[in-house]
């Protein structure tokens, strides 16, 4: 299980050890993140942003800072060699000579496997369109680890974009490999979970998976409810984004028959989906979830930089 | 009824769908040879009561990844001194590279210069489904 000089492209790149190898050096990291402040001494992350990704940008710049590397790179393609029309190729071939690992966000799908065929060193998918986050997921499943305790025996319930949502795809297709993981699609009928992911689901890995359109006939029986946002972003017609961006709106009111111990989980940013009445209920964690993404990352990160995280004793 | 002589040498491409025929020509690029070849649309056969066949007299390269898309049924026979010598065995591809796009209009296959799209089949059913190496997005080639 030897991480260094792997890529990231898709979640499924790491086996469920590998997965867990990264999980438990995260969580060392957030009992004592002062004890890693130097494990990336001298060690320079690339950051080729595509498209903007504020949030997931800073969580990888964070990432490395904390663990005292450095961070170079673009977070606007237009104010790069990018815009005079350089290849993903000839962009990786360069910036892996200037970087010891890049993580790359593409909004085109597929960007960062084409990047990790040419780069001589290690490529993080940062997101690509709509197809996988993986950090994201391994963010998700941090979080779900730390405050559910386990990654298995879960009734799991994603609500929202479930066509588009990549975090879903991504976060679904790993917990489907741990035992006893029931799903609950909630969505409108356009924006359904994907009908091929589905039957590979149950296919697969004979697991239950219940569709409705109705949040509150659903959520009392639920561990774990994952938010996700109408993304405007990815619709080609805005009429089509504007009747259904408002689908589901996650008020206080509607948790009164949800588990006290039930996760409100949410990749962020979000706009309407959840009311900021929700924000003070102990179930909601997403804000604890953008936290655990800085660990999760400094602790990929380390491990394919290989670089030593023994710090025991000091 | 229609005679078409047999070939001394070269190649027969039998047992086509009904047609498929014309499409394999072109795809092939017969149209520009220089040797005789000859299409046969709506033939009897025994197997699928008609098919398409073409006859190349000229022993030359058939990319047998391109008949396996069409149809698995589909044979190849190489001819020599008016007998068969050998018969091609067409399977169904489990990898294909560079033969058709990725439906998936976000993917950077159908983007940038760099990449040749690359497919695994993943469904052999009742139709071929093949996913993108790159985005996963689930394509059927169709000729």
């Amino acid at each position: 299980m030897i991480l260094k000089g792997r890529h990231l492209i898709d979640q499924n790149d790491l086996s469920l050890e590998e997965l867990d190898q990264v999980l438990a050096l995260a969580e060392k990291m957030v009992d004592d993140r002062d004890a890693y402040s130097k494990v990336c001494d001298g060690k320079i992350l690339g950051t080729l942003f595509y498209e903007p990704s504020t949030r997931t940008r800073l969580s990888f710049e964070s990432a490395m800072l904390r663990m005292g590397g450095s961070v170079l790179g673009f977070s606007d393609a237009s104010a790069s060699s990018v815009a005079k029309g350089e290849s993903i190729a000839d962009t990786i071939r360069v910036a892996g000579v200037y970087a010891d690992a890049v993580v790359m966000r593409h909004p085109k799908e597929g960007a960062p496997k084409l990047a990790s065929q040419f780069s001589p060193v290690p490529v993080i998918n940062g997101g690509d369109g709509g197809h996988q986050h993986p950090t994201q997921t391994l963010t998700d499943l941090l979080t779900i680890r730390r405050l559910k305790g386990r990654l298995d025996n879960l009734k799991v319930a994603f609500c929202g974009d479930l066509k588009f949502g990549r975090t879903v795809h991504s976060l679904v297709s790993t917990l489907a490999k741990l035992p006893n993981i029931q799903f609950v699609f909630i969505s409108p009928d356009e924006l359904k979970f994907p009908k091929h992911m589905k039957e590979h689901l149950i296919e697969t890995y004979d697991i239950e998976v219940i569709e409705t359109q109705d949040l509150e006939s659903v959520i009392d029986d639920l561990d774990i409810l994952y938010m996700t946002r109408i993304q405007k972003e990815r619709f080609f017609n805005e009429a089509d984004y504007v009747r259904l961006k408002d689908s589901y709106i996650l008020e206080r009111s509607k948790l009164k028959t949800a588990k006290q111990d039930m996760l409100i989980m949410h990749p962020l940013p979000r706009v309407n989906e959840i009311s900021y009445d929700v924000d003070d209920d102990n179930r909601a964690v997403y804000f604890q979830q953008a936290e655990f993404g800085v660990y999760v990352r400094m602790a990929l990160i380390a491990l394919l930089l290989g670089v030593d995280t023994d710090v025991k004793g000091e | 009824m229609l005679k078409v002589n047999s070939i001394n040498r070269g190649i027969v491409i039998d047992h086509i769908p009904v047609g498929k025929g014309i499409k394999i020509f072109d795809k092939l690029k017969l149209n520009e040879a220089d040797f005789p070849v000859v299409l046969l649309m709506n033939v009897s056969s025994n197997i699928s009561q008609k098919k398409d066949i073409i006859k190349i007299e000229n022993v030359m390269d058939i990319d047998l990844t391109l008949l396996g898309l069409i149809d698995s049924n589909i044979t190849v026979n190489i001819i020599d001194d008016n007998k068969i010598i050998e018969k091609k065995k067409v399977e169904i591809p489990g990898d294909v590279t560079g033969m058709f796009k990725c439906k998936n209009s976000r993917c950077i296959s159908n983007f940038d210069d760099y990449v040749t799209p690359k497919f695994k089949l993943v469904h052999k059913n009742s139709k071929l489904l093949y996913s993108c190496e790159y985005c996963d997005e689930l394509t059927t080639y169709v000729l």
